[in-house]
């Protein structure tokens, strides 16, 4: 990628009580792009996440967007930012009703004066959370927290979404819709850093893949290129 | 944002609620002067209740030390009253801001230092405590001996905000529906919602761009404002103030024995709260001096704590609405500190 990427992280190092969670990463999201990030269970795609948008800070390297280091950073103004996360399991507030979940997702400065509009075109794409607007966001199943959670991210009206792992704790079934509405609001024109251990899915759902072990990338190219990769197949594939 | 649905039971609710303040208003007409008092009583505690809710049951941070803003207002207040003859109007403005500054810094030093949860409730005795210790060796607040208003002439007087049993009761009232009502709006604000959020899940809350660390010295300057107001009332009320009483535990624990026995994040379960838990505790008073078995009152206190956290976690009032049916219950749910000690 070019160095007018619209998301550029350099030399990434996250600590937690003196382990490492992550040494060194560096990617490059160019705009408009659908990257994924996979790996195994602890090799650090969570931290990832959560350090560039400022939830743990970083021990180390940069974060810019648009040129802009934002490592320092607390997280509000990162979300001021156009960078938008949705949490591996969630995090929705479930004492909340649904309309209440989506509109803290739209109190930022960038979504407030367009709040009304961008929650009905949620509502348009999950007509799930419609019905359901004013039920508590708690009762809802599995599938339609994981909308909610994304309707949440699409109120602030992100330039960049970090989906963490998606498909955690869904069918085979909703895995497939969740990764249809990841790839649609991708042609929408939103940036997307899919992180997942669904390595195949993953891969054929972007067009750029980096593959994360112990803290540090150790593979990336082109997805199909990843496909195609022997270790790739033998360690995250079972072929 | 609209809500069609939703409009039949807000005009039930708030139709409910000014049915409920209409018939206390009544009942303050007609009533002998110990029922009167003790309703008085009540009221302001339902206040500073809500005060109190507002902080744990919204905003999800644990006071056990209210009684420290209680005691601010109501030093305010006397203070400038006794001393200087001011209107105690001004005392209750100036106590406000000194509790919600007191407050705001206090939240501010503990959550900055990341002193959270169940260890900043303690912190909030500590400094209930040590403001107790310190008014009492504080010969110009009256120290130990307290300070006494003059005994009230009878007459009327708005401006002063003096007069008999009767009009203090309608202050109470008047408060305690301010209480109800600002409640219920704070909780339906973008301040409600944000609140709650983080009380719910507060990483999850700032990963959305929520300012919490903000919020939560916000919450708790408000609610430490709005207790000194009815701590500023309450030592009208009660004639004298005496900062074993005005700041001691016992008032930390009449704050939140209201929201807790009636329900935690509501707007009226304060107001239920109080209604049952109060009265009981004087009657257990007045019963445990007949029997000359004093402290009667605050194992009646305890019992009822017991038991309401064993059969009714949510509150009175929540199970309540759920038994009737009678009004939907807002998008609110169940305190997870309290849950806790449930589960």
């Amino acid at each position: 990628m070019p160095d007018d990427a619209l998301l550029a992280i350099d030399d990434l190092c996250v600590a937690y009580d003196g382990s490492n969670a992550l040494n060194g990463v560096s990617l490059r999201i160019g705009k408009g792009e659908l990257i994924c990030v996979v790996g195994a269970n602890g090799a650090g795609k969570t931290s990832l996440i959560r350090s560039i948008a400022g939830i743990v800070p970083s021990s180390g390297g940069s974060v810019r967007i648009n040129g802009v280091d934002i490592s320092r950073r607390p997280p509000w103004d990162i979300c001021e930012m156009g960078i938008a996360q949705v949490a591996e399991g969630r995090q929705i507030f479930g004492a909340l009703s649904v309309e209440d979940n989506l509109l803290i997702g739209g109190s930022l400065k960038r979504a407030r004066h367009d709040r009304a509009n961008t929650l009905d075109s949620v509502y348009q794409l999950f007509g799930r959370l419609r019905e359901r607007r004013d039920q508590l966001a708690g009762t809802l199943s599995g599938g339609e927290q994981q909308m909610l959670a994304i309707g949440r991210a699409i109120m602030s009206r992100p330039e960049i979404v970090m989906f963490d792992e998606p498909s955690i704790g869904l069918s085979p079934a909703l895995t497939d819709v969740m990764f249809g509405v990841v790839k649609s609001l991708n042609e929408q024109g939103i940036t997307v850093l899919l992180v997942e251990q669904n390595v195949a899915k993953s891969l054929a759902l972007s067009s750029r893949g980096y593959v994360l072990e112990n803290g540090s990338v150790v593979l990336h190219g082109s997805s199909r290129d990843l496909l195609e990769n022997p270790d790739v197949q033998r360690a995250y594939l079972g072929l | 944002m609209q809500r069609t649905s939703d409009q039949a039971s807000d005009t039930k609710r708030w139709g409910a609620g000014a049915l409920v303040f209409a018939a206390l208003a009544v009942v303050g007409g007609m009533s002998n002067a110990y029922v009167i008092s003790l309703l008085t009583i009540v009221l302001l505690f339902t206040f500073m209740g809500q005060s109190w809710n507002l902080m744990l049951g919204i905003g999800g941070q644990l006071s056990i030390g209210h009684a420290l803003f209680v005691g601010i207002g109501a030093y305010a207040v006397a203070i400038l009253n006794i001393k200087y003859g001011i209107t105690p109007w001004i005392g209750l403005l100036l106590g406000a801001v000194i509790a919600g500054f007191v407050g705001a810094v206090l939240a501010w030093l503990s959550f900055r230092f990341e002193v959270r949860g169940i260890y900043f409730a303690l912190l909030t005795i500590a400094a209930a405590e040590f403001a107790r210790i310190m008014f009492g060796g504080w010969d110009y607040a009256g120290g130990m001996q307290g300070l006494f208003y003059q005994a009230p002439s009878g007459a009327m007087d708005l401006g002063m905000l003096r007069g008999d049993a009767r009009f203090y009761y309608f202050v109470a009232l008047a408060l305690a529906a301010i209480g109800v009502a600002g409640t219920e709006l704070i909780s339906r604000s973008y301040w409600g919602y944000v609140w709650r959020a983080m009380r719910d899940d507060d990483e999850a809350a700032r990963a959305l761009g929520v300012r919490t660390f903000r919020h939560k010295v916000l919450v708790v300057s408000i609610s430490a404002a709005t207790a000194a107001v009815g701590g500023g009332v309450l030592g009208l009320v009660q004639g004298a103030i005496f900062p074993d009483s005005i700041m001691g535990m016992a008032i930390s624990v009449d704050v939140l024995i209201g929201p807790v026995v009636g329900g935690l994040g509501t707007a009226f379960g304060p107001l239920v709260g109080s209604m049952a838990a109060i009265p009981l505790h004087h009657a257990m008073g007045a019963l445990g001096d007949a029997l000359g078995l004093p402290g009667l009152n605050s194992v009646a206190y305890g019992a009822v704590l017991i038991l309401v956290v064993w059969f009714l976690p949510d509150g009175i009032w929540p199970s309540m609405v759920r038994l009737y049916g009678a009004v939907q219950l807002p998008a609110r749910g169940r305190i997870p500190q309290l849950r806790k000690v449930e589960e």
